[in-house]
């Protein structure tokens, strides 16, 4: 045999792992913020310009999900920020300069868990603490420590993880001595609504953040230095860093190429122009230079948000009934596997009643997780997708069909039982002829229950990119869309309705009229 | 035909020196009674007397602290408490029909699960004796029927396998006065008809006196006297019996 024909067959037998490596679609993910979104977008559509084929997992989640599906390996690349990494993910405090903080943490993250952050892309997106135009002036605030003077006639309105993050709030209270006089926990989406109105009077925002131009808002300038740099960065996992060079090239092709002034004109193009973000990501990539095509301007569909919420779902169907669709799919599959184990388990609880009271209440407890906090938890065990979604909402349905099915089968017609056992019946008959079919309309309460439950949780299933109704609610959210947040709202508060009434047809059905006893 | 699970010699029933506590307090405190085969003993007493809890040890489902219960001659503990169950006819103060089940299907319940031929047969024709022709009947459940026929429902159930015992737990507490009165004189005609061996629990002295061949007065878990209804009448054996039988109307001059 000779040397050529061994080359052509170990050529053969490689061809087919190359290929396909350059076939598997490379995951960009975000976090569930606008700037976050035409970040990712961006990433993804050059990618795709040099060939890469891309799965896009954007508003996927908050940084420790983010995070957690980067170190899993169940995402390849999202955009974050240097100061996030260090104080959030390293638990460190910053010191020194940009460049200091983020040598630091490329160096942690590549030790740790080889994630490699890629050059910044050039800009810092750090905190803004924000107040109202007329109150700036009235107090003659221009730095937080003019703000820490004044604080005590202030109630702030800030993001969850602002208040509890140690380059949070924390942090800045002991820098500043800043004591407001209360503060609220806010979403990013309402936050300067709230301000507006009047509500709360200073807000954690983002420095590149195009809803400040948009409230009129006045940033206080940081003047003690306490933020520490958030530049933004790609970070990219292990595998994707081994194996795709080329892709990881071609994402570092944006290092440097944006700075402060044109993320915050981006940002508003799509936050407060209601520019589609993609069309606004194409437009910066082709203006960089970095992708050949037309620069278009798209607005949203309807012109401004005022637009007809009818025209809008009309405009947007086909995306909604598939959403609405996998939706219902998510619901569906983890609501039957919870009928399946949670009737039977019934069943077999009452034959040990001692156990029962422990076993219900320890699946009880998965009530009292989070949401966002199982889902989080399920990342490390099953990625990201649609698997750890259905098992977490199969978690949830558990406890309400389990509860219902024991109590109904516990609580069947005493004298019914009594007597037939009275007669000969035996408990496994009993159970079968008796309570069971007696217990089935409670059964289906539970399962009705279960079902609109599932129906509103599976809107968050979109924080793990296992789609769903949840998409548009989260992106919504994320760039302050309303009518975006409405065309997931709305489906699922219908899709809730009408799963409660099918079940109702359901229950009649099989509610018995009667039954015999078999051989 | 009847089963001939008893042998001729033994009585139907016994309890021997029966004690039933539930925690400290003894219910029945050191009880005998005998039921002789075809007889008909009533079980009188107060709420708390003793009466469901003596009745329930014949069909095992309550077990004695202490005594012997046999039925037929035979400890009820050495016997298999389903086959024993199948094999007695009981019927509870509130019927205990199966809800989903039709009149027919519930009366058929004992003779199928003992697997004899033709169950709906032996129901209809247990339905028929207590007065409820299956052809009208057969075919309801049970919340389409009066308290009265449920209780009837609850008797055909009992019998329809042709057990050669039954035991009645306060079957007509539940009724009116007039459903009661009939129903009364109806399973007193039908028990003496049949000849079944019957243990009945009940609060009112008078249908006791009406349908017993021997009535037993219960009081805090000891029998005050066991006498038939004449001779109960005649010579009450102690002043609770004697104001029973007294507050009944049918108390003799003291």
């Amino acid at each position: 045999m000779g040397l050529g024909l061994f080359w052509l067959g170990l050529a053969q037998v490689l061809c087919p792992v190359a290929t396909l490596a350059q076939r598997t679609p490379v995951v960009v993910a975000s976090k569930p913020f606008g700037e976050s979104f035409l970040l990712a977008e961006m990433f993804a559509q050059l990618l795709e310009s040099r060939g890469f084929e891309v799965d896009r997992r954007l508003g996927l989640g908050a940084t420790e999900i983010a995070f957690q599906a980067l170190r899993t390996e169940a995402i390849d690349v999202y955009p974050e920020y240097t100061g996030t990494g260090l104080v959030a993910v390293l638990d460190q405090s910053p010191e020194g300069s940009a460049g200091d903080v983020f040598r630091a943490v490329s160096g942690a993250f590549r030790e740790r868990w080889g994630i490699h952050w890629l050059p910044p892309l050039g800009f810092e997106n750090t905190y803004a603490i924000a107040v109202r135009r007329e109150s700036a002036e009235a107090d003659g605030l221009r730095t937080l420590s003019d703000l820490a003077r004044v604080a005590d006639r202030y109630i702030g309105g800030f993001s969850p993880d602002f208040i509890g993050r140690s380059d949070g709030l924390p942090g800045l209270q002991s820098a500043y001595g800043l004591q407001l006089q209360a503060q609220r926990s806010l979403l990013q989406a309402v936050k300067y609504e709230a301000l507006d109105l009047g509500e709360v009077d200073v807000v954690d925002g983002y420095s590149t953040d195009g809803l400040i131009d948009r409230y009129d808002l006045v940033v206080l300038e940081d003047d003690l230095e306490f933020f520490p740099p958030y530049e933004a960065s790609a970070v990219v996992g292990r595998r994707f860093w081994d194996t795709r060079p080329d892709a990881v090239r071609a994402l570092s092709e944006l290092s440097g190429m944006l700075d402060e002034e044109e993320m915050r004109a981006l940002n508003r193009r799509v936050e407060v122009e209601g520019e589609e973000f993609e069309s606004v990501a194409r437009d910066a990539l082709t203006r960089m230079g970095l992708v050949a095509g037309p620069a278009v301007r798209i607005v949203r569909e309807g012109e401004d948000r005022e637009g007809s919420l009818g025209a809008y779902f009309i405009d947007r169907r086909n995306e909604l009934i598939d959403l609405t669709i996998r939706h219902m799919l998510l619901v569906i599959v983890s609501l039957l596997a919870a009928t399946l184990v949670a009737i039977p388990l019934g069943l077999l609880l009452e034959r040990a009643p001692r156990g029962a009271e422990v076993v219900i209440r320890t699946i009880g407890l998965f009530q009292t997780i989070p949401s966002i906090a199982l889902l989080a938890f399920m990342i490390p065990l099953l990625g990201i997708g649609i698997r750890p979604a259905l098992v977490a909402l199969f978690l949830y349905s558990l406890f309400p069909i389990l509860r219902n099915t024991y109590t109904g089968i516990c609580d069947a017609d005493p004298a019914a039982v009594d007597s037939a056992r009275s007669l000969g019946m035996t408990e496994g008959q009993i159970l079968k002829y008796i309570r069971f079919p007696l217990a089935i309309p409670v059964i289906m309460a539970g399962v009705r229950t279960a079902a609109v439950i599932t129906v509103g949780t599976a809107t968050l299933a979109a924080f793990i990119g296992a789609g769903g109704l949840g998409d548009p609610i989260v992106a919504g959210l994320a760039l302050s869309d309303s009518r975006m947040i409405l065309s997931g709202a709305i489906p699922a508060a219908v899709l809730a309705f009408l799963a409660d009434g099918a079940l109702g047809i359901v229950q009649r059905v099989v509610t018995p009229t009667g039954l015999e006893i078999a051989e | 035909m009847r089963d001939q699970v008893l042998p001729t010699d033994a009585p139907a029933l016994s309890a021997k020196d029966v004690v039933k506590r539930f925690g400290s307090a003894p219910v029945l405190d050191r009880v005998d009674l005998s039921v002789g085969r075809g007889e008909i003993v009533v079980l009188v007493g107060e709420s708390g007397a003793g009466k469901t809890t003596l009745l329930r040890l014949f069909n095992r489902m309550i077990s004695a602290d202490e005594g012997e219960v046999c039925v037929g001659g035979q400890n009820v503990h050495a016997l298999n408490p389903v086959q024993l169950r199948r094999s007695i006819g009981y019927v509870q103060q509130d019927g205990g029909l199966i809800p989903h089940w039709t009149v027919l299907r519930n009366t058929a319940l004992v003779p199928r699960l003992r697997k004899m031929a033709s169950p709906d047969d032996l129901a209809s024709v247990a339905l028929q004796l207590v007065g409820l022709p299956p052809d009208e009947f057969g075919a309801r459940r049970p919340g389409e029927l009066s308290g009265g026929q449920r209780q009837r429902v609850a008797l055909a159930r009992a019998l329809a396998a042709e057990p050669e015992i039954i035991l009645l737990d306060e079957p007509f507490r539940a009724l009116d006065a007039i459903t009661r009165a009939e129903l009364v004189e109806a399973v007193h005609v039908l028990l003496q008809d049949i000849g079944v061996t019957t243990l009945m629990v009940t609060h009112d002295i008078r249908t006791a006196l009406e349908i017993a061949n021997r009535v037993a007065v219960l009081r805090g878990g000891r029998f005050e006297q066991i006498a038939p209804a004449a001779v109960l009448r005649s010579s009450p054996e102690s002043p609770y019996v004697q104001q029973l039988l007294h507050r009944a109307g049918e108390g003799t001059a003291a």
